[in-house]
Order: structure tokens, then sequence, then C-alpha cells
């Protein structure tokens, strides 16, 4: 066992968190506890994993009520102190929506729920998330969601270039960022970003569903794996 | 006592897929005349202030914090009172906070 813990936080509706824990925990062999959202502290965790799911159903809009979740307060303090924070899927909308990164994740272009396994080309390795990988590098991971569309205004946009913030783009096995290649009409191809302090990211596709080769795949691990490496 | 109506509405520059999906049904339907539809979500909801000037604080600060997305989202509020008159409506275009037709 090595130094770090994770916590990842289980709200009403998610329904990514255990396997989260499974790929923090058995395959990664990291100390991991779940952390309900009704908690008021991160019992000391080092990076804290917000889950995939529907958090309140998708009320209002996916990520809204779960944003003021009474654990969000400490996620927000943890965060803006430095804290590794990973949001996958609900949990990227619930990061945007909190504030603690910048855009919104609007309803697929097409209006479909789309479940799929999707190819992300590596946009930047200086994040905690991506040291493990290469410039450019294709990973394969699946994606399943209805409201994955990210959409900023221009000016956000800029600025997340500017700051090598867009950290996967939706793209073809060949690493070629193409349209047919995006599954949900994201500005960008974007399928994730990092916060300008590059502590926090926010991902639409799960790395922890393809985590070891059981689940078909392991190539999301790298991204879990990055970040725990990054806390030793 | 009061009562306020709130419609959610995604900005006018930011693609409605589901008005376009309606709008596509309605055109198979025949109904060629009709077009630039548009979705939103309506919101009601009771406020205890007993001064309208209050209500439309408490109201502006309940869209800015939870009820809308000011990265994609406009909204449009009506507040009526008791007897069901409309004293106040305002919107988020007005930066959210001016009453506009106080009668």
């Amino acid at each position: 066992m090595t130094t770090g813990k994770v916590g990842v936080v289980v709200f009403p509706g998610s329904n990514c968190d255990m396997d989260a824990y499974n790929a923090f925990g058995s395959v990664l062999n990291r100390r991991v506890e779940l952390l309900w959202h009704k908690e008021t502290s991160l019992d000391g965790v080092d990076l804290v994993v917000l889950p995939g799911g529907f958090s309140y159903g998708d009320y209002l809009r996916s990520g809204a009520i779960a944003r003021f979740s009474p654990i969000m307060n400490e996620v927000v303090s943890f965060a803006r102190k430095g804290g590794l924070v990973i949001g996958i899927c609900n949990g990227f909308q619930v990061l945007v929506e909190a504030g603690l990164l910048p855009g919104a994740l609007l309803r697929n272009s097409n209006l479909k729920f789309v479940c799929k396994q999707v190819y992300l080309r590596t946009e930047t390795t200086s994040t905690p998330f991506t040291s493990g990988l290469k410039k450019g590098e294709v990973i394969k991971v699946p994606i399943a969601h209805g409201d994955g569309n990210y959409y900023a205004d221009d000016n956000t946009i800029k600025g997340l270039q500017d700051n090598d913030q867009i950290v996967f783009k939706y793209a073809t096995a060949a690493g070629e960022i193409t349209a047919e290649s995006n599954p949900n009409g994201s500005m960008l191809n974007i399928a994730g970003i990092v916060s300008r302090e590059r502590n926090v990211i926010g991902m639409m596709p799960h790395p922890e569903r393809a985590a070891e080769k059981l689940l078909g795949s392991d190539g999301g691990l790298v991204v879990l794996k990055s970040a725990v490496e990054s806390l030793n | 006592m009061y009562k306020a109506r709130i419609e959610v509405t995604l900005k006018k520059k930011i693609l409605d897929p589901q008005g376009k999906a309606i709008e596509s049904s309605l055109r198979n339907l025949g109904f060629l005349k009709l077009g630039g539809v548009r979705t939103g979500k309506n919101i009601d909801m009771s406020v205890n202030e007993s001064n309208i000037d209050a209500a439309i604080a408490l109201v502006t600060s309940a869209c800015a914090k939870l009820l809308a997305n000011p990265v994609t989202e406009d909204y449009e509020c009506e507040i009526f009172d008791e007897a069901g008159k409309q004293v106040a409506q305002f919107s988020s275009a007005q930066g959210g906070a001016s009453k506009v037709a106080a009668k």
C-alpha cells in the first residue's frame, strides 16, 4: 500500500461510484473510501473523485442540485487549495455547475443518449492526470451520457486554448479530430478540460470503466494511475 | 405572500436541439407556417415576503444561484399578488435586478 488516499463522493443517483472505488482500490491498490454527499469533511483524502451517474435524477440541470450538497463546500475549498479533483461524466457536470471548471454541458446535439466506446486524443501531458501519456496519444474509453455537449463562450474557449487547458478531444483511432468522431456536438471536440491551476479535471468519458482488461479495455487506467502517482 | 413564475430558456445563440426536433415534427405534420421553435421550462413558487421589493430581490437571488445557469440560460420572471394580478416582471437580460412593470 502506498501513500495517498482517494475519496469517491456518492450523491443520490451516482452509479459509477463503485467502478471508481474498484479501479482505485482493487486495480491500483490505493486506500479509497466512499464519501456520502451529506458529509461535511473529506476525511483527509488526497484525491477527490466525483463519479458518473444521474445525481438527483438530473433534475433542473445535470449536476445543478448536487453542486449544493454539503460535501461540495469541502470539495470547492479543497480544490481552491490545490487539491486534486477528478470529475467524470456527471462529476464533470457538477464541476462546471460549481464553477470549478468553465463552460457548461448541454444536451447532446443529436438529442440521443450515447453509450459507446470512443477514442480520445491527448492534448496536453502537463497535468497530474495525463503525465503518463504522450502528447497526441490516443486512448479508448467508453462514454455514456445525454448531456455531454461542451459549450463555452468564445473568450472562455480562447482561454482554454491559450492556457493549454484542453486535455482530451474526441478523435478517430488514428488521432484525427473529425466531425464524425464527435459524439455529442462538443465545441472543438472537447471531451475533457483541466482548471487553470491544473489540479481539477473534468471529462465526459469514463476512464474507470476501462481500468482493467476484464472490463474489455484498460485504456483509461493511465489517467487514474497518473493521478495517484502524482500524490507520491 | 406572492407567487412567482420563472421561465428559463436557452440563450438565443445556443442551439436548442429539442426545439429543432419539435419543429421538424411539426413540419412532418404539415404545419409549414410554424418555425423558430424554442423550448424552455416554467418554475412556479410561492414567495413568503410582505413587500414586492423584497420578493423581487429574493427571486432574483434564487435565479442567479440555482434556477438558471448564466453560461447557457436566460430567465424571465413574473410576480403576482394574492389576487393573481401581475405586480412585477423582470429578466436576466436586464441584469436580473430591475423591476420594469411594477403596477
